[in-house]
């Protein structure tokens, strides 16, 4: 049997206290607690849909043990913005059509979000490509979650700053 | 998951050493970096821990150094941490360039430098560069440490010199000037998030036109990434000429052992090994003269 202990975990800004396996994956953890958002997808790391963000960077959740999330601070695409105020990704996916089934899309914009917060806010077509090279997507051939981004980037940049 | 193991989570290296050697010789116990491996194998049933050691605690693991002309990188140094570090993009532009077109992402963000090596793919993208790099390693285990050349690192297919209690603390080499160039190139059905159908690694150094060293790395086209030991041999000490390129690349491809997999067959990837061995070994000679 997997041991199991206490975990408290920080998720769009709301405190959690679960019980959680051993061999509990975040994703696991994430979608017992509600948070549907987060995709399952491939779960081998190839494609992308379960990508949320530990601290600022985005990792594949179905290959993070939760046990093994040393701040406890996760963020969603829900947690990114609300429906009153979106982020600019959220706004730029909707405006520019970059969503089509939507399957991928949370995945994709916690990318997006991690390359503006680590790599670069003023994104060439290289480094999206580079950034979103774990995400994929079946409907929109990522020309128009290109033109999102971008678009996003822009917004951020004039804001000064991804919040 | 459906698979059963514990989890340790230690808090330094040496109390992941102390798990991992009370474990001995027990091959079920295994440390557990990015995961990116590891946890696809475990969900997949062909690996059966009974336990992981998380080394995630360890944060002296990480990081990228150049101290008295070596560069230092710690085992637990991501694969995106290559791609951030300005101590590479002019010290190591192979390991660099094979950063860049490894998985997506997510698991660069993840993926660490000593699983990369430790998992002991053919196809580990970051091998070939840290090979003609001439990267050594060290192993650490509770009752000491050991450093070996990289190249004497793999003994066969998914089969390495490290013991069950040892973990890769640190990959090491010679930080090297202007007079040395390397090169990688993978060949794979996209630049992101695939697998390495042939990834080729080239360093050569130059003193007074003439090789002063050279080293050829193969990925993905033999049981281990190897060197191509009799094609270097075939270049040091000469002046590079587009036939004796041509002839050190046939070499390389005949010293591949490609396998025909659903990605290619044998036949095709050593003809790309002699073709990509012989346009870096150009470039390369070019970007030196």
């Amino acid at each position: 049997m997997n041991k199991t202990k206490q975990i408290t975990l920080l998720i769009n800004g709301r405190t959690h206290r679960a019980a959680v396996p051993a061999n509990e994956t975040l994703l696991e953890t994430l979608r017992g607690l509600g948070y549907f958002e987060v995709k399952s997808g491939c779960e081998k790391g190839d494609c992308g849909a379960c990508a949320v963000l530990v601290d600022d960077e985005a990792v594949d959740s179905c290959l993070t043990l939760t046990w093994t999330v040393k701040t406890q601070r996760v963020t969603t695409v829900s947690g990114l913005g609300t429906i009153e105020d979106p982020h600019p990704l959220h706004t730029a996916f909707i405006e520019r059509g970059a969503a089509q089934c939507g399957f991928c899309t949370p995945g994709l914009i916690i990318a997006a979000e991690s390359m503006l917060r680590n790599d670069t806010r003023d994104p060439s077509l290289d480094d999206m490509r580079l950034a979103l090279s774990g995400n994929l997507c079946r409907c929109t051939g990522y020309t128009k979650v290109f033109d999102a981004v971008t678009a996003a980037a822009r917004v951020v940049r004039e804001e000064g700053g991804p919040k | 998951m459906y698979a059963n193991f514990d989890l340790h989570l230690p808090k330094d290296l040496s109390a992941a050493l102390a798990i991992l050697g009370d474990a001995g010789d027990d091959a079920k116990v295994m440390p557990l970096a990015g995961g990116t491996n590891l946890i696809v194998d475990i969900r997949a049933r062909s690996l059966t821990p009974a336990a992981l050691v998380g080394i995630g605690d360890i944060s002296h693991l990480r990081g990228i150094d150049v101290t008295n002309g070596q560069v230092v990188m710690g085992g637990k140094t991501t694969v995106s941490d290559i791609l951030r570090s300005p101590e590479l993009t002019d010290r190591a532009s192979s390991l660099v360039d094979s950063a860049r077109v490894f998985g997506g992402q997510m698991v660069r963000n993840t993926a660490t430098v000593a699983g990369n090596i430790c998992y002991a793919s053919p196809a580990a993208d970051l091998v070939p560069p840290l090979l003609v790099l001439d990267a050594e390693v060290t192993l650490e285990r509770r009752e000491g440490e050991r450093t070996l050349p990289l190249s004497e690192f793999y003994l066969d297919y998914k089969r390495t010199a490290r013991r069950p209690d040892e973990l890769l603390t640190r990959i090491t080499w010679p930080a090297r000037s202007s007079d040395s160039v390397d090169l990688f190139y993978k060949l794979a059905r996209r630049k992101g998030d695939a697998i390495t159908i042939a990834g080729i690694a080239v360093a050569l150094g130059v003193a007074d036109g003439k090789c002063t060293r050279a080293r050829i790395a193969l990925g993905a086209v033999a049981p281990i990434v190897m060197r191509a030991l009799e094609a270097e041999r075939m270049l040091e000490g000469e002046t590079l000429t587009p036939e004796l390129i041509e002839a050190a690349a046939h070499q390389a491809a005949q010293a591949a052992s490609p396998v025909d997999d659903l990605r290619a067959s044998g036949k095709y990837r050593r003809h790309c090994v002699q073709v990509l061995t012989s346009r870096l070994l150009t470039q390369a000679w070019r970007r030196l003269s």
